[in-house]
């Protein structure tokens, strides 16, 4: 079943490679990834073994695979349309590469072994390489072989980081092996210099992938350049699978017993993203990179909330989910309003809920969700956290935390509200909003607007179970 | 003793011109020619010492001084080094920095005699010569530590000791072959050769050593020119010693495997000419640079 | 078999300080080339003639010593470039930088908590210095294809390490990982080729447009 899962997309890639047909082969991405959400949602929900040696889900994996499933399942849609619209620069890359994106995503989703998830990951970057090049001008390249160059070191720092975990079990005297169940089984006799080695290379590597501050370089300039719906998933499926390869590094951190050196790194690195975030996002004229920046932001929320522990990593848990989908949102209208305007700068985008009605308001509304206004779900994840922080008495923290928040709502507010309100700017005639365009981020947006009033309880439960793996056990 | 020291010197003064002809017949057999006889350098050493001396006006009695102590320090520098498994007539405690700097010695006055005669070009041969010479010398004294460190004294003939066999088996025999590659080049800096210097080049820009003793003819050329042989098969006997520490037991034998040896050397240098170009002039200083890291990396492998 | 990884390690590690001076493309890529191969025999010198060993020393044999240098040398003869000229830091300064690294990992593996067995061999001084010395050619290198050098010569170095814990990872994610590798370079050498026709030249000074 997982390997259906698994394999689905990968088939219809190569499926889509002997396509002739254009607007078939733009309808495979749904067709696939449609069959992909209704395979991980009896996946998750039935009571299916949860594995074997080499593939498995945890409650962990299970959030994240649903989340990321969704994700794509709307940019597909999305996709559709995109592609009608960008008949000059064809389709024969862009499918094949987002189904093959997919396939890996969901493989390092599910792996169990420590070298499977590498080998997965790095695979990401490969396929997303040619996805953020699909402008083919200057700019797009220059983002593609940064992101290229720099996620393939990182990930080979993360190789190292895996490497000297099993080198910790060599040292410890344990069974030499990458498989996690065994790794986890025997954490406690692991050798404590090798493991912490293995833990930071491990930070570095998949935080390089994550966008975490100081390793966030490539992340304004990918995003910005990649089209909006590969921005999407990059910002909301990518992230969330590589911070699902720290939360690995921290379980095992856990369970040898040195959890809290774990989470304090992780803290540290989450407060300088927040704060490196908030500075960039003041004055930003380029809404695109306004959004990679608020990427780096929630991504160091999200470390912030693991490094607190507690009801934090509750929050950090909901908020993975809820910046993934307003990410989503997000990045797909801002696609819609640069498609429009022919520019993604303030200079030319001006008054887009006018000029642009539904796409407008959408990422108007994105933007609120996604500083965490009530009522929609960032809020109340945002809150959980915050409420964590100070639960744990970390004054400190929970005030840079609030203090970095606030910056982001003036920085973005400005932008976002120079970039929508008002007369709308010269805009390209022929665009309009078409169903295809604005009804996923709509969903995305109603999604969130649904957790942001009520969170129905299997959820509450897969929360509460994935929050549990990274906590202390007796 | 006294046998020993005349034996080292009997060989090396006579077949030191033997190398050159060796070399230059390789190079004539690459190239397709027949080439000059083997006892050409013999020859043409006779040929000059028997014509007679012109200075210029201009010069001093330093310019005689070049050729002679480029005679006279390769001599004294054989005394210190062991040819093969004959060991040095002459040693003591601290021989191997006298061995570097009596070379040093013979450099100075080579370039003081060039600069005698006051003419542009062969200022620039000297200032090249020294400078190449200065970088080369960090790789010669890091070898000779890593030697010292192998053995437990500081006399070129304990350093090229009968231990080196027991060396090249144990974990030192990566050090070894470092140190030999690093010696190697600075055999051919030292004597001029391709691809550090054209010793058969005839423009005077592109010269190094040869623009220095353009100058010179007669018996003071013939002096430079022995002297020349003789430093390469001083320098060599270093390499040969290294690379075969063998001892036969019998003397004949040890002198049959020795120049062997310096043959197997000769032979090596003119395949290496006639297979390589001559390096363009900024990249030596990078070159030697890189064998000194070479053999300062040969250094903390020994002392780990 | 353990006579033959000295020498070996002791090759790769001259091969490091090579690239590190050398200017002309063609020959850098070649002797990274040779460094793959090289560490592709280390698996058979270290464990023996075992099953493992032998495919995995085919595997990156093939991969590393053949394929992706094949792949490099046809994207460069495509962007006809021949040398790197102009590197940030100059080839002595790097090469000095390289030796320092080098030496550094040699005394820094001594303090390093190894097991018993690895204790003063050259496996994990060489893996460090193989993988500083890549890092050096990713940061002071301009061109792209150096910086993809830079790359490799990075994984090679984690390879040596990989090599000692060959338990922890089986052949299919060693596949896996080379096949990675493979298609990664591949991919880049594409992107090469689109910066060469973008900008007409591959130096990556001239990717500095997006920026703050």
């Amino acid at each position: 079943m997982l390997e259906l899962l698994i394999l689905s997309p990968l088939a219809a890639a190569a499926l889509s490679l002997v396509f002739p047909w254009y607007q078939l082969r733009s309808w495979l991405l749904p067709l696939s990834s449609g069959l992909h959400l209704a395979l991980s949602i009896v996946l998750v929900s039935g009571s299916f073994p949860a594995g074997g040696a080499w593939v498995g889900l945890d409650a962990l994996s299970r959030l994240v695979l649903v989340v990321t499933s969704l994700l794509f399942f709307g940019c597909a849609i999305y996709a559709v349309g995109y592609l009608d619209l960008r008949r000059d620069r064809g389709n024969k890359v862009m499918v094949p590469c987002l189904l093959a994106f997919l396939s890996f995503m969901t493989l390092a989703i599910a792996a169990r072994h420590l070298g499977l998830l590498w080998m997965a990951v790095e695979a990401t970057t490969i396929c997303s390489a040619p996805l953020i090049y699909f402008n083919r001008n200057r700019l797009s390249i220059e983002a593609t072989w940064k992101y290229l160059l720099l996620c393939s070191v990182g990930i080979a720092l993360a190789m190292l980081g895996m490497l000297f975990i099993a080198y910790a079990a060599l040292g410890g005297g344990a069974p030499v092996s990458l498989q996690f169940d065994s790794l986890l089984a025997t954490a406690t006799s692991l050798s404590k210099p090798w493991l912490h080695a293995g833990f930071v290379f491990l930070l570095v590597g998949f935080g390089t992938k994550m966008g975490l501050a100081p390793l966030h370089t490539w992340k304004p300039d990918a995003y910005g350049e990649a089209p909006g719906l590969v921005g999407a998933l990059l910002a909301g499926g990518l992230t969330s699978v590589a911070f699902l390869g720290i939360l690995r590094g921290v379980q095992l951190m856990t369970a040898a017993g040195d959890g809290a050196m774990a989470r304090q790194s992780l803290l540290w690195m989450g407060i300088l993203s927040l704060l490196l975030a908030a500075v960039f996002m003041v004055r930003q004229p380029d809404i695109k990179r306004l959004l990679a920046y608020s990427s780096v932001e929630h991504m160091g929320l999200l470390a912030i909330g693991v490094g607190i522990g507690g009801l934090a990593t509750f929050g950090a848990m909901l908020h993975l989910i809820n910046n993934a989908l307003t990410k989503g949102g997000l990045f797909l209208a801002a696609g819609n309003i640069q498609r429009a305007y022919s520019s993604k700068r303030l200079s030319e985008v001006r008054g887009a809920i006018v000029g642009l009605p539904i796409s407008g308001t959408l990422f108007l509304a994105g933007f609120l969700a996604i500083t965490g206004s009530p009522p929609f779900g960032p809020f109340l994840s945002e809150f959980t956290i915050l409420r964590g922080i100070f639960a744990n008495h970390q004054m400190v923290v929970g005030v840079l935390v609030l203090l970095s928040l606030a910056t982001v709502f003036i920085g973005m507010g400005a932008t976002v509200l120079a970039a929508t309100q008002g007369e709308s700017g010269p805009k390209n005639d022929n665009f309009r909003d078409r169903p295809l365009l604005y009804l996923p981020p709509l969903m995305f947006m109603l999604l969130i607007l649904l957790l942001g009033v009520y969170i129905p309880e299997p959820l509450q439960k897969a929360l509460s179970q994935a929050a549990a793996l990274l906590e202390v056990h007796p | 003793m006294i046998g020993g020291l005349f034996l080292h010197l009997a060989l090396l003064l006579l077949f030191a011109p033997l190398l050159l002809g060796i070399i230059t017949k390789t190079k004539a057999l690459f190239g397709g020619r027949i080439g000059a006889p083997l006892l050409q350098s013999y020859f043409d050493l006779a040929r000059l010492w028997r014509k007679g001396f012109v200075f210029s006006r201009t010069t001093t009695w330093v310019f005689l001084a070049g050729p002679v102590v480029g005679l006279v320090v390769p001599l004294l520098a054989a005394l210190l080094i062991p040819f093969g498994a004959l060991p040095a007539p002459v040693s003591f405690e601290g021989d191997l920095i006298l061995f570097v700097y009596l070379f040093g010695l013979s450099r100075f006055f080579t370039a003081l005699a060039a600069l005698d005669t006051g003419s542009s070009f062969e200022g620039m041969g000297a200032v090249r010569e020294v400078t190449f010479s200065c970088l080369a010398e960090p790789t010669v004294l890091f070898s000779l530590l890593v030697l010292a460190r192998l053995s437990d004294g500081l006399s070129l003939n304990t350093l090229l000791g009968s231990h080196l066999l027991t060396a090249w088996q144990s974990e030192a025999g990566a050090s070894l072959s470092l140190i030999l590659v690093c010696l190697f080049v600075v055999l051919l800096v030292e004597n001029s050769r391709i691809p550090f210097d054209d010793p058969n080049t005839h423009l005077e820009l592109t010269m190094i050593h040869e623009v220095m003793v353009l100058d010179h003819s007669g018996p003071a050329l013939a002096m430079i020119l022995y002297g020349a042989a003789l430093k390469m098969m001083v320098l060599s006997a270093l390499l040969v010693k290294l690379a075969l520490p063998w001892q036969t037991g019998w003397w004949l034998g040890d002198v049959g495997l020795f120049l062997a040896g310096q043959i197997g050397v000769a032979v090596l240098i003119g395949v290496i000419e006639s297979s390589m170009a001559r390096l363009r002039l900024p990249r030596v200083p990078q070159v030697l640079i890189g064998t000194s890291l070479l053999s300062i990396f040969a250094l903390v492998l020994v002392l780990r | 078999m353990m006579p033959l990884t000295n020498p070996l390690l002791l090759v790769v590690i001259l091969i490091n300080f090579f690239t590190l001076g050398s200017a002309r493309l063609v020959a850098c890529i070649r002797i990274v080339a040779f460094q793959g191969a090289l560490l592709a025999m280390l698996p058979l010198t270290t464990h023996g003639i075992t099953g493992h060993a032998v495919l995995l020393a085919i595997g990156a044999f093939s991969f590393k010593g053949v394929l992706i240098p094949w792949l490099l040398i046809r994207a460069i003869r495509e962007v006809r470039i021949r040398r790197e000229v102009e590197p940030l830091i100059g080839f002595v300064p790097t090469l000095i930088l390289g030796a320092l690294t080098t030496a550094g990992a040699f005394l820094f593996s001594d303090f390093l908590p190894l097991v018993a067995e690895h204790h003063g061999g050259l496996y994990v001084p060489t893996a460090l210095a193989t993988m500083f010395a890549g890092f050096l050619l990713l940061i002071t290198r301009r061109k792209a294809i150096t910086q993809v050098l830079g790359y490799l010569m990075l994984e090679n170095g984690i390879f040596i390490i990989g090599v000692l814990l060959s338990e922890a990872m089986p052949l299919m994610v060693e596949a896996g990982v080379l096949l990675d590798l493979l298609v990664g370079i591949f991919v880049m050498g594409i992107v090469m080729n689109q910066i060469n026709r973008e900008f007409t030249s591959i130096g990556t000074q001239r990717l500095s447009d997006l920026k703050e």
